[in-house]
């Protein structure tokens, strides 16, 4: 242990704490830019600076290690003064559109400069004008916002280890770029929008379409449909003021209805169609019926998925050819639905709530238009969504709780869990019990896949056949279950892999930040809605049962495959 | 794309440096260098070429070619001019020379001139503070300038070139 005092407070920490750390320790807070919890500290913004005696500097305590005997102050006149001066020359450079700005009320650097009492800025900096990073679907880049703090770098680099973004030149013309300045749509990008998570600013958001879903939806010749993936549920209210860990299926069903879409129905119908052709497809392959590679992959997380033609494109015959479940939905709502009702498919609008930025490149894949037409047209994130809700002026909090229109809209626990970190194992191993032993599993809980360990296991006695499963998320930690796969070891029959930290909880689309702690709560609302819901197995949903007698026939079947199944690309590396 | 550093004349140095220091980023400099020299400029095949050798990310190689004035992308003239802009230079006129090459080379705010003979450059210091204002072609170094002796280096040049570029 080493003894040091803060503000005068005599306080003891493990070696190799930092200061800033060390701190929290006699209740104070230092205020920080650059560094972020669950980041390697970087010490680039110089916020964080503390006065240590006997030193000439001050010194940043994100980086800066305790030492024995030293005497720190984090708020001396000449720490607050040196951090004011510092947000001073930011904001110099700062653009000053905070009205209109994505940021609006969440921004980092505007609580800073707040908090630490900016009174004016006495500096006129260059204020820049580069061009926006406008190439990808899914993510716009303005790099005239941002204050080089290099969080969106190291999220990309030590967390998805994806790489396509990092500095280039130096000094004042210091900037965040990908290669060669070919924007994210032209690199290796998976669009997971992690980077937005850690952005402290506006300087990297989502495409947004809210305005082509408001004309969709102003237009009476329009049929509006729209589905929500399960983990919009457990985080939209934290957008609308309540607490992280609020279950809004309700309501969100009630909102949608309220917002003008013709008809709400739910992704989660269609997580338990993918239960319904993934566990079949699994079952194919453990028993050689299916001639493809073990371990089976999920595939529902289009993050991974791109992440996988660039980087693991020899792994594509192990990955599951099942589409996700936002694009099993897509083109049933433009042929089954359509059918149903007898509405012209051309007149269908498919949208969707998505927690993922990625599900916007997903939608637009060429390969995606089965139904004949763009099968989903329109992806909204929950930010998105939220922004919505406010503008039509819904109060949500009264609102009742409303269910989803059963045909497409009806889910098991199964289902819901699709959302966190190992659920879609866990839903897929309740059905691919009652398919290879025809009787139903006992114990549905599978806890070893649950939580927030980077790479999970577990083995499941399937009358005397082992079946070996593992489960990943976050890109960085997958790469330790596809280079043993690569190498020909994994042990596994099936793995589950979602591209964010979390799972889908955690997805670029849910609201911002990069709390490990608030993204494990959403899971366990999850969890919880599972537990509480009395069908908790895809293949007991009636809805599901329905579209496979009345339209599908069944799974892996021909229009199964035409409609719910997909072929991946080996795309360049740059 | 896969690299087809094979027709390079790069790759060989490029190979010879990965040989000497591993595979590390600790050879990404010197071998980049290597490349500069060779072709002029850094090729994309030369980034990708390294992604795969020494496996550091393209992005960052990227961003080592931006942070260095003597790296770049883009291909540069036959002779590299690179003057001298900061203070002790610009304090005995550097801004002059500029002038006088712009002037001589007939940049009209380019870096490269069109025939690709000449590429101008404002670099910070090159350590000749006792030769201000200062400049280097390529490695050869010219100090204690001055317009006209600006305009006279430059004609040698363009006289050393003119039996196949047409100069004169």
């Amino acid at each position: 242990m080493v003894a040091l005092t803060i503000n005068g407070e005599h306080v003891k920490v493990p070696g190799g704490t930092s200061i800033m750390d060390a701190a929290k320790e006699v209740h104070i807070n230092i205020p920080h830019l650059c560094y972020l919890e669950g980041l390697e500290p970087y010490g680039a913004c110089r916020v964080c600076v503390v006065e240590v005696e006997g030193e000439r500097r001050l010194i940043p305590s994100c980086i800066r290690e305790v030492s024995e005997g030293m005497k720190v102050h984090t708020h001396s006149a000449r720490v607050r003064h040196a951090r004011r001066m510092l947000i001073e020359l930011l904001l110099a450079n700062h653009p000053e559109d905070c009205f209109t700005c994505e940021r609006n009320q969440k921004c980092e650097l505007l609580k800073l400069a707040y908090e630490i009492c900016v009174g004016d800025v006495r500096f006129e900096g260059e204020k820049p004008s580069f061009e926006l990073d406008e190439t990808s679907p899914s993510i716009i880049r303005d790099p005239n916002k941002c204050v080089l703090c290099g969080r969106c770098i190291r999220v990309c680099h030590d967390v998805q280890t994806v790489r396509v973004i990092g500095f280039a030149n130096r000094g004042p013309e210091t900037k965040v770029v990908t290669l060669l300045e070919n924007g994210l749509g032209n690199v290796e990008c998976t669009n997971c929008g992690q980077c937005i998570h850690v952005c402290p600013v506006g300087a990297i958001k989502e495409r947004s379409c809210v305005d082509e879903v408001w004309t969709a939806l102003e237009d009476p010749k329009k049929h509006v449909v729209v589905q929500e993936a399960p983990a919009i549920r457990a985080a939209l209210g934290e957008e609308l003021g309540l607490p992280v860990g609020t279950l809004v299926a309700g309501k969100m069903h009630a909102a949608l209805k309220r917002l003008g879409f013709d008809v709400v129905f739910d992704t989660n119908f269609a997580a338990d169609l993918t239960i319904m052709e993934e566990g079949n497809e699994l079952v194919g392959r453990i028993t050689g019926k299916i001639k493809k590679p073990l371990p089976q992959f999920t595939s529902c997380s289009p993050g991974w998925i791109k992440f996988m033609e660039h980087f693991y494109p020899e792994l594509m015959e192990n990955v599951s050819t099942c589409k996700s479940p936002q694009q099993m939905f897509g083109p049933l709502s433009k042929t089954y639905y359509a059918e149903k009702t007898g509405i012209d498919p051309e007149k269908v609008v498919s949208v969707s709530v998505m927690p993922c930025t990625a599900k916007k490149f997903e939608a637009q894949r060429a390969e995606m238009t089965d139904s004949g037409y763009q099968d989903v047209d329109y992806v909204l994130t929950t930010r998105e969504l939220a922004r919505m809700i406010k503008e039509a002026g819904i109060d949500f909090l009264t609102l009742p709780d409303e269910p989803a229109e059963p045909l497409m809209g009806m889910y098991t626990g199964a289902a819901t869990i699709f959302g966190a970190t190992g659920g879609v194992m866990e839903a897929a191993l309740r059905t691919a019990y009652k398919l290879v032993t025809g009787r139903e599993l006992e114990s549905l809980d599978i806890k070893p896949v649950r939580g927030m360990d980077g790479v999970k296991t577990a083995t499941v006695d399937v009358d005397g056949l082992e079946v070996k499963v593992a489960v990943a998320h976050g890109l960085g930690n997958a790469r330790k279950l596809l280079n043993e796969t690569k190498a020909g070891k994994s042990p596994y029959h099936f793995i589950e892999i979602m591209a964010c930290p979390g799972g889908c909880v955690g997805g670029g689309g849910q609201p911002y930040g990069f709390d490990m702690a608030a993204r494990a709560i959403r899971g366990e609302v999850l969890y919880k809605e599972d537990k509480e819901l009395t069908l908790r197995r895809s293949h007991e949903n009636p809805s599901i049962k329905k579209v496979y007698d009345d339209f599908l026939g069944k799974p892996l079947g021909k229009k199964s495959h035409k409609l719910l199944h997909t072929k991946y690309t080996k795309r360049e590396m740059t | 794309m896969k690299s087809e550093g094979l027709r390079h004349a790069w790759k060989p140095k490029v190979d010879g440096i990965i040989r000497e220091l591993g595979k590390t980023r600790n050879a990404l400099l010197p071998c980049l260098e290597a490349v500069q020299q060779e072709a002029g400029c850094i090729p994309q095949e030369a980034i990708t070429y390294l992604r795969e050798t020494i496996e550091v990310p393209s992005v960052d190689i990227y961003g080592v070619i931006t942070f260095y004035g003597m790296l770049t992308t883009e291909k540069q003239g036959k002779y590299v001019i690179r003057v001298c802009d900061s203070l002790p230079c610009y304090l005995n006129g550097s801004r002059e020379i500029i002038e006088a090459l712009e002037d001589e080379l007939g940049m009209n705010g380019r870096d490269t001139t069109p025939d690709g003979m000449f590429t101008l450059e404002r670099v910070a210091c090159l350590g000749l503070c006792d030769k201000a204002p200062a400049m280097i072609i390529n490695e050869e170094i010219h100090g204690d300038l001055n317009a006209e002796k600006v305009r006279g280096i430059i004609g040698m040049k363009k006289k050393e070139e003119c039996g196949w570029k047409g100069y004169y």
